[in-house]
């Protein structure tokens, strides 16, 4: 590749924008008893490095749960032990035993920002390089120019770098980004070994899981499952079983270790959200207390039942015709369905960028967007707009995306024939998609604005928060029915164009 | 929607390139700024707070004004605008004060004075010549050279960490260059007159009628303006001077390129003659007329200071003291020297500014003065002889700013600036400028890594350093790539050897027993090696341009 270099640069940038907003103040910063979500992940350091592996799921009087307890699969505990190494070394007061809670100082800020710097050097940014480079039928431009948009994604770089959350989101995020590479390049075992570790890291990843197993299970059944497909399908069941045993080998030592585990790991009290959050339920809430109506487990199986609903369809293609665009786009549409899930945390991953960037791009400005509050809160608002603006530019710039607003660049041809069959006079659907995305950034824009500059009134302080979680949410809400319609519509347009051709 | 389509710039590369650098100053707001921004903060108080007779004579803050006049009224204007931001900055007593909003209000004075430097950065590229265009618009030597000035490592550390307003200075020197260059009406001059090799290939009749209408007086009120904002652009003073002198008050030339004394236009002298005046009276003449220009003049050339900054400055004396040093401890070794007679100054340590010679004998301002002189003079000699069209200007301005940075009293090592800007736009035109600016550019913004010291811009300065860097050396190589290659292996070796200097002096030097010992031998290494480094670059170019031959003995191609 001549361009290597470009690369590089893109890269550069990206680690430059990242250590530059890590300069900024943390959750959490200076706010005792419970501090924020950096303090959690130095806890857990503290933890992982004085007790044994047995005590670390467990509360005692060394380990108290309720102060930011272990919430998180043995991946990210191993994670903070080796941190915790380091730490030791440099010195070892930043993770003594009880003493050192709510230590803040400029250095260990330093040295939690760097390890942050190295994982995401280490897993995340190899994945996005090597994702880009392996993307097919684009030219080498546009592949830098997609690198670029995924690095500078604002979401990913304020959250770990700035709100600095208790999770290393781009590692979970890489190994899953290491896993999708895997699963398209015919590297089946690598690719499920991947997504295995990125399970074991944040039990999140779980989301994702059934795109994965729907697509894998697809790929078994064209090969035949009674020769090669079956092989593969043993093949990539062992993968599994071995990859999780090894993650969780000092925990299945008893019984109780491992129920304990996943009792932390899925915290099933904890409600159908827990903050503002730009989710459907949230927004609902402001009509109707749904928390205070229905006992719990009843929200949880409501929950559940309408994220697998709205997941099914595209599911059930995935396996019949099982290609790798149709996979990614799943991945992407499960993103909008999260937000008929539980708690918050949704991290949208921009892998169909450079197929449709219109929508993405706008995809991703509302998931920044929809953080907005909780940026807010830890003093971030002026790398949060600094970084949205840049990711805004690059899009444009390296897309022109206002120029791919026509019905086949939003892949909506297929679907608009469909639809003039019964309406003749369907015909304004890329002009009005134009005018909604400006509608939506205008509210953006506005609303940001007068967060920033406005007191809420006293009798709605939370007004701006659900007000910014409730659009969102509408945003939200759109994207999953587009992206339903485009999977739900991709195979003709596919079986269009190879008659055409 | 189509408004806003065009508003957002679809495919405007330069409109992106200088809202992404604008963006990544904004993120560097929060970083480490050192005590120029306490200087520019009492400034700002100065002004605002004292009336005009007072200014030069103000010594609260050991920071007193020592800038030219237009730039305390640049301040000034400042103030009114930063009593806003918060009053309490406007404080003279105030010492070392920095709230929040301080922060922010300096900060984002010197990022929005920057628009000046995109403006001029955008007509400089109008200059650049056209012709070699490839398809790639990362090919285009207009591309390449609007991001080496927009994302130049030395401003952006400068300004945006360190804290100085050379962004807007550079703008108006970027801009006069740039006004010399064109014609009114038609922007693109070079591409008619001079031929890829940067040669004129019209006849000079023709290239005479042109000259007539390029916009010297404009290129010449804006350097007058500029020497009034910041005195140290008269180091590159004599490249104008003589520039316009020759090309501009001689209107022909004989067909051999040497000068017609008869084309001599007395109009034209004293326009520009006006134009210096009238920019110099607005300037100095309120002091004038307060009896103060003594005091003003001795606050900006304050000879008291030392021959070399705390940190020396990759220059020639760098070398000198190396030397001396070196000598001193093999004199020592081999008791040639008496141990009680070496002063005992431990040199660079960062407080004291007078160095001792042991050995070689001490240097006085007048030598420097001189040694720049002589150091100047054939490049301005080239420049009347041997005129080469404002090619041949920009080469001597850089000239005359590398001299005075090798051989200047108390040179601060950001003043390799002023040679690596106007570098830039030789750079993009021919290989070997390309191959000279490289290694300019390269271990000059390496020198300047001792201005930021504090461990969380380590990162930063290394990621933008090598951006830069990497840019630089790839993009211009693909540039050129038809022709032989822009380094031979002993400047490969060199430029590779950086890395190494850079990982010792930072990552394992604080770990060694030497750190207690020889506290001040990584600014040393570092001043030593770049200094090797942009004396060979000032030897090449100087080489370059004497050996190059004139416009008129050139063959037409």
């Amino acid at each position: 590749m001549e361009k290597w270099y470009l690369m590089t640069i893109v890269v550069l940038i990206g680690l430059t924008v990242r250590w530059t907003v890590s300069l900024n103040s943390y959750s959490g910063a200076g706010k005792p008893p419970m501090f924020g979500d950096y303090e959690a992940q130095r806890h857990w350091q503290e933890i992982t490095f004085n007790l044994p592996v047995k005590q670390w799921y467990f509360n005692s009087s060394d380990n108290n749960l309720q102060y930011w307890g272990l919430d998180y699969p043995p991946l990210t505990a191993y994670h903070s032990l080796l941190c915790a190494y380091v730490a030791k070394f440099i010195n070892p007061d930043w993770i003594a035993l009880h003493t050192s809670r709510g230590y803040e100082s400029q250095a260990h800020k330093l040295f939690m920002r760097t390890t942050v710097l190295i994982a995401d050097l280490l897993i995340y940014i190899p994945a996005v390089v090597l994702y880009c480079c392996c993307l097919k039928d684009i030219s080498t431009k546009k592949k830098i120019a997609n690198a670029l948009c995924i690095l500078l994604y604002p979401g990913l770089i304020l959250i770990d770098y700035g709100h600095f959350q208790n999770i290393y989101n781009s590692v979970s995020l890489g190994f899953a980004l290491w896993g999708v590479l895997g699963v398209s390049c015919d590297w089946d075992l690598l690719g499920s070994l991947a997504f295995c570790l990125a399970i074991n890291y944040k039990q999140m990843e779980l989301y994702h899981s059934l795109p994965f197993f729907c697509f894998l299970l697809g790929k078994c059944f064209k090969k035949g499952l009674k020769g090669k497909g079956f092989v593969l399908l043993v093949k990539l069941a062992c993968t599994v079983v071995a990859s999780f045993v090894l993650c969780w080998l000092p925990f299945f030592t008893e019984r109780e270790q491992t129920l304990q585990v996943l009792r932390r790991l899925f915290p099933v009290d904890r409600g159908l959200f827990e903050d503002k959050v730009a989710n459907i339920w949230c927004s609902f809430n402001v009509f109707l207390k749904i928390r205070d109506i229905l006992p719990r487990h009843i929200q949880l199986i409501m929950s559940f039942c309408f994220t697998f609903l709205s997941l099914l369809p595209a599911c059930i293609k995935l396996t019949l015709q099982p290609s790798s665009k149709g996979f990614r786009l799943t991945l992407l549409k499960l993103y909008s369905v999260i937000l008929f899930f539980f708690l918050y945390h949704f991290r949208p991953v921009c892998l169909v960028l450079s197929e449709i960037p219109f929508m993405s791009t706008w995809f991703l400005l509302v998931s920044t967007f929809s953080l907005l509050p909780l940026l807010l809160k830890d003093e971030l608002l002026m790398p949060s707009v600094v970084t949205t603006m840049a990711f805004f530019i690059a899009c444009v710039t390296s897309f022109s995306i206002f120029e791919k607003t026509s019905e086949e660049e939003l892949q909506l041809k297929s679907f608009s024939i469909s639809v003039r069959k019964y309406l003749p006079c369907f015909t304004f659907l890329s002009r009005m998609i134009q005018y909604l995305f400006l509608i939506s950034v205008i509210t953006m824009v506005l609303l940001t604005l007068m967060t920033v500059t406005l007191d809420p009134p006293q009798k709605l302080p939370d007004l701006f928060s659900v007000l910014v979680c409730f659009v969102s949410c509408l945003n939200f809400l759109f994207f999953l029915v587009y992206f339903n319609i485009i999977i739900m519509w991709d195979s003709k347009s596919g079986r269009n164009q190879k008659k055409i051709s | 929607m189509a408004a806003f389509t065009i508003a957002a710039g679809t495919g405007n590369w330069f409109s992106a390139l200088a809202l992404g650098v604008t963006l990544l100053k904004c993120l560097l707001i929060p970083t480490y700024h050192s005590t120029d921004f306490e200087v520019h903060r009492n400034w700002l108080a100065i002004t605002h707070s004292l009336p005009i007779s007072q200014w030069y004579y103000e010594a609260t803050s050991e920071w007193t004004l020592d800038y030219p006049p237009f730039f305390a009224w640049f301040e000034y204007i400042l103030s009114h605008v930063a009593k806003y931001f918060d009053q309490e900055m406007l404080n003279v007593r105030n010492l070392n004060y920095s709230s929040s909003r301080t922060l922010l209000f300096q900060r984002f004075s010197v990022i929005f004075m920057d628009v000046l430097f995109v403006y001029a950065v955008h007509e400089c590229c109008k200059c650049i010549d056209g012709k070699k265009v490839g398809k790639e618009l990362t090919e285009k030597p207009k591309f390449i050279l609007s991001v080496l000035l927009l994302w130049n490592f030395g401003l952006l550390i400068v300004d945006h960490i360190h804290f100085q307003y050379n962004g807007f200075l550079f703008g108006l020197m970027l801009l006069s260059i740039a006004r010399l260059f064109q014609r009114q009406g038609l922007p693109i001059l070079s591409r008619l007159v001079l031929n890829s090799r940067g040669q004129a290939i019209l006849p000079p009749r023709l290239t005479k009628v042109l000259g007539l209408q390029k916009r010297h007086m404009e290129g010449a009120f804006f350097f007058a303006v500029l020497l009034h904002f910041k005195h140290i652009y008269l180091y590159v003073a004599p490249a104008y001077g003589v520039y316009l002198l020759r090309s501009y008050c001689f209107t022909a030339n004989k067909p051999d390129g040497s000068i017609r004394w008869n084309s001599f236009s007395f109009v034209r002298v004293i326009s520009l003659g006006l134009v210096v005046f009238l920019v110099s009276a607005l300037s100095l003449g309120p002091f004038l007329a307060l009896n103060q220009l003594p005091q003003v003049f001795s606050r900006l050339f304050p000879f008291k200071r030392g021959l070399c900054h705390a940190y020396w400055a990759p220059n020639f004396w760098a070398l000198y003291n190396a030397l001396d040093k070196v000598l001193s401890v093999i004199g020592l070794k081999l008791k040639f020297l008496d141990p009680n007679n070496i002063p005992k100054a431990s040199m660079t340590s960062g407080l004291v500014q007078q160095f001792q010679h042991t050995v070689l004998p001490s240097v006085t301002p007048l030598t420097t003065l001189i040694c720049t002189l002589i150091a100047i003079l054939p490049s301005i000699f080239c420049l009347w002889f041997k005129p080469q069209g404002p090619r041949g200007f920009l080469r001597c301005l850089t000239l005359c700013a590398l001299s005075s940075f090798m051989f200047g009293w108390h040179v601060h090592e950001k003043a390799i600036l002023l040679a690596i800007l106007p570098m830039s736009l030789l750079s993009v035109q021919k290989a070997g400028d390309a191959s000279i600016f490289l290694i300019l550019t390269t271990t000059g913004h390496y020198s300047l890594f001792p201005l930021l010291f504090t461990a969380p811009e380590l990162p930063i300065k290394i990621l933008l350093m090598l951006l830069f860097t990497i840019y630089s050396i790839s993009s211009l190589k693909t540039l050129f790539r038809k022709e032989k290659p822009l380094f031979n292996w002993m400047e490969t070796f060199y430029l590779l050897g950086l890395g190494p200097l850079e990982v010792f002096c930072e990552f394992v030097f604080p770990f060694t027993s030497w750190k207690v010992k020889y506290p001040f031998l990584p600014l040393l290494l570092t001043s030593v090696y770049c200094a090797v480094g942009i004396t060979y670059a000032w030897f090449k170019l100087y080489v370059s341009v004497l050996i190059d031959p004139p416009v008129g003995k050139t063959k037409k191609q």
